[in-house]
């Protein structure tokens, strides 16, 4: 039987704008993934915590504040630290394309700003875990 | 209104015009609905509007029910105020932009604040790295406080601030810096935000639970009341729950709601009614479909009025008028095709003007980007100065008055609002309904509803599914925050901490936990905080200390 891929959603820092966060949560909902939404002001740690304790497969941040290169980077580290690479970090809000290169670069994975339809982001998320979970079937 | 064999007159000629043209129409089956999915008619007609009294229902400006507006003679008295939401990096900066702003002609200001400051939090606290001076402007003591302020006059011009979970500390500066320029607080006219039962349901900057923060605004109700009668101490907002999601109607009717509980949080404490009424203000949204926007803020006026008059008893007219500000929709712009967002904003702006507003903040075009440079916020101020002095809209009252459509529309709101009023009281109230989700869950399905429409282009956004640009360079100038505005911050309290006399704080600060743990009105103390220069951090941390922190269910 498909195991359902398991996504936490998140907003780090002091943002609390999360109709786009909940909209997806939704949407991906109703596509079949399983969704922990964690909620507002998260800290990184308590992030990446959750995503640890929950086996998720992504790890999805919401931001719009334009703290985004304080906490991205700040996720990638600690999931380094809890040997928890093989976690897809993906997310969105206001970040500018330059902002987004740089991130790539750090290990970040796609990262989806205004007008991007959930649908891409689901697509997303079924394509980048394909290969992971093909690794869980060995065992 | 009519004469009944006018409208069975009227109902058959209209059958008879439909069938005529029924062949020749492509979309006869097809819906027609506004941006929040009321479904809208092909035509309206002197039937849509037969059960109106005009005296009962819509009556002349500045009489009750106030349908037609709040004042007799409306825009040819005096123009809206034009207040640009503004506020970004440091106070001197900002407080620069204010004078830009004022130069540019607009005549109200508005101060917004970035996340730390809104949260709460000093520039120095570990939360607030990376969003200093981001969002909007630092202010962590009394003295940035002088420095946004520096040179502007704060008894000749009225200034309103964003600011709700910290709300009564701000007021505190605001008041001590006002009484440091040697303003009366008498004559002092502005607004503060502090409208905390939106923030559970939309906007999200809460710090305390809400039965605290009901007590703060109960603070700062009596004190207002009391010293500052020129001043709107709370502005009941609709602009972020909308944001959020919410349709038009439930934009409507929780705000109205919200405005209802702190009618009832004021009658409890003891005071009179038409003591703190006249001083409730209120905020709403103006969205992109015109005539939806337009029927809800007359609709606005006509509920407020009645239910103060007829449920409350107020017997003050002062207490039945809904003023209120307008910005218009910051959702509806986009990324893509930036320059589309300044006609957004125009139609949202015309929008708010035919609907009576008393205030308007207008949306620059690169807001969908970073904070507005200096000229996007100036097209955005020209914006409402073209409507003002060149469109001829403001040359008499409620120009839409009487139009079949824009009538039948403002009652359908009106209805469908109390509707909701039912469903809130009979789960328990406003407060109530915020603990079990009820209004954060109706917020959430209305924006995914929209979200699954637009993904099915049942609704269209320019530039977004349709008439998109591939490809597309923007190319336009983006603000951004230099990365000395933190630095400089982190500098500017240690110097506070070292010039101001700690022990006062010290002292200051035990006064205003102990006036907290018991019923004593705490704006008296916080003014003293905030006058011997405690950080909005320090007061925050005590206020918490006897409150504790609110934390909410994750919803979705």
């Amino acid at each position: 039987m498909e195991k359902k891929i398991r996504v936490l959603l998140a907003k780090p820092g002091l943002d609390g704008h999360d109709r786009g966060v909940k909209v997806i949560a939704a949407a991906m909902r109703d596509a079949g993934l399983e969704v922990i939404y964690l909620g507002l002001r998260q800290t990184p740690e308590m992030v990446v915590e959750a995503a640890v304790q929950e086996d998720v497969d992504a790890v999805g941040l919401s931001i719009l504040s334009g703290a985004h290169m304080t906490l991205f980077p700040q996720t990638v580290e600690l999931l380094k630290q809890k040997r928890a690479g093989h976690i897809i970090l993906f997310g969105g809000g206001i970040i500018p394309q330059e902002d987004m290169d740089k991130l790539e670069k750090l290990g970040v994975g796609k990262l989806f700003g205004p007008g991007t339809t959930t649908g891409e982001i689901i697509e997303y998320i079924k394509s980048a875990t394909k290969g992971r979970r093909k690794e869980e079937a060995i065992f | 209104m009519a004469e009944k064999s006018f409208l069975d007159e009227v109902k058959k000629e209209r059958r008879q015009w439909e069938e005529k043209h029924s062949t020749k129409n492509n979309n006869k089956d097809k819906k027609f609905t506004t941006i929040s999915g009321m479904e809208i008619k092909n035509l309206y007609t002197p039937i849509d509007t037969a059960d109106i009294n005009y005296f009962r229902d819509i009556n002349f400006p500045g009489e009750y029910p106030y349908t037609r507006g709040i004042r007799p003679t409306m825009y040819r008295g005096r123009m809206w105020t034009m207040r640009q939401f503004s506020g970004f990096a440091t106070p001197r900066l900002t407080n620069e932009r204010y004078k830009f702003l004022l130069e540019r002609g607009q005549t109200g200001l508005s101060v917004a604040y970035d996340m730390p400051t809104l949260m709460g939090y000093d520039s120095d606290h570990p939360f607030s790295k990376g969003e200093v001076g981001i969002c909007g402007v630092a202010v962590d003591s009394l003295k940035d406080m002088e420095i946004l302020f520096d040179g502007i006059s704060l008894k000749d011009i009225s200034t309103s601030m964003t600011i709700n979970g910290p709300a009564p500390i701000i007021f505190a500066f605001y008041v001590a810096c006002a009484e440091k320029q040697k303003a009366s607080l008498q004559n002092l006219r502005g607004t503060c935000q502090t409208d905390i039962l939106k923030e559970y349901m939309a906007q999200k900057e809460w710090i305390f639970p809400p039965q605290p923060s009901m007590r703060l605004i109960v603070d700062m109700m009596k004190f207002c009341t009391q010293h500052m009668p020129k001043y709107n101490y709370v502005s009941i907002s609709g602009y972020h729950i909308r944001e959020a999601g919410s349709t038009a109607v439930q934009e409507l009717a929780f705000t109205l709601a919200d405005g209802f509980a702190y009618v009832e949080a004021g009658l409890k404490a003891g005071l009179e009614i038409d003591e703190f009424a006249p001083r409730l203000s209120f905020f709403f949204n103006s969205h992109l479909d015109f005539f939806e926007e337009i029927a809800k803020f007359r609709a606005a006026r006509r509920i407020w009025a009645r239910h103060m008059r007829e449920r409350y008893k107020a017997r003050k007219p002062e207490s039945w008028l809904l003023r209120f500000h307008t910005q218009t929709a910051g959702v509806s712009l986009t990324a893509q095709q930036p320059e589309n967002n300044i006609i957004r904003t125009a139609f949202e702006a015309l929008a708010a003007v035919l609907g009576g507003t008393q205030s308007l903040h207008t949306n620059s075009m690169d807001e969908t980007w970073a904070l507005p440079t200096e000229k996007a916020a100036q097209i955005a101020l020209r914006t409402q100065q073209l409507i003002a002095y060149e469109t001829g809209v403001a040359n008499t009252v409620d120009p839409l008055g009487g139009s079949y459509f824009i009538e039948s529309l403002t009652n359908k709101m009106e209805q469908e609002a109390e509707k909701y009023f039912e469903e809130i009281d009979k789960r328990g109230g406003v407060i109530k309904c915020l603990e079990e989700g009820y209004f954060q869950k109706e917020i959430a399905q209305a924006a995914y509803r929209y979200q699954q429409e637009l993904e099915k282009k049942e609704k269209i956004i320019v530039g977004i599914n349709e008439f998109v640009v591939e490809n597309e360079k923007i190319d336009m100038p983006i603000l951004k925050i230099d990365e000395s505005t933190e630095k400089e911050q982190l500098d500017s309290i240690k110097k506070v901490k070292e010039m101001r006399d700690n022990d006062k704080v010290k002292r200051a600060l035990e006064d205003l936990k102990k006036a907290a743990g018991n019923s004593e009105n705490t704006v008296p103390h916080l003014i003293e905080c905030a006058k011997c220069y405690a950080t909005e951090g320090e007061i925050t941390e005590v206020l918490k200390s006897v409150f504790g922190e609110y934390q909410e269910p994750a919803w979705f």
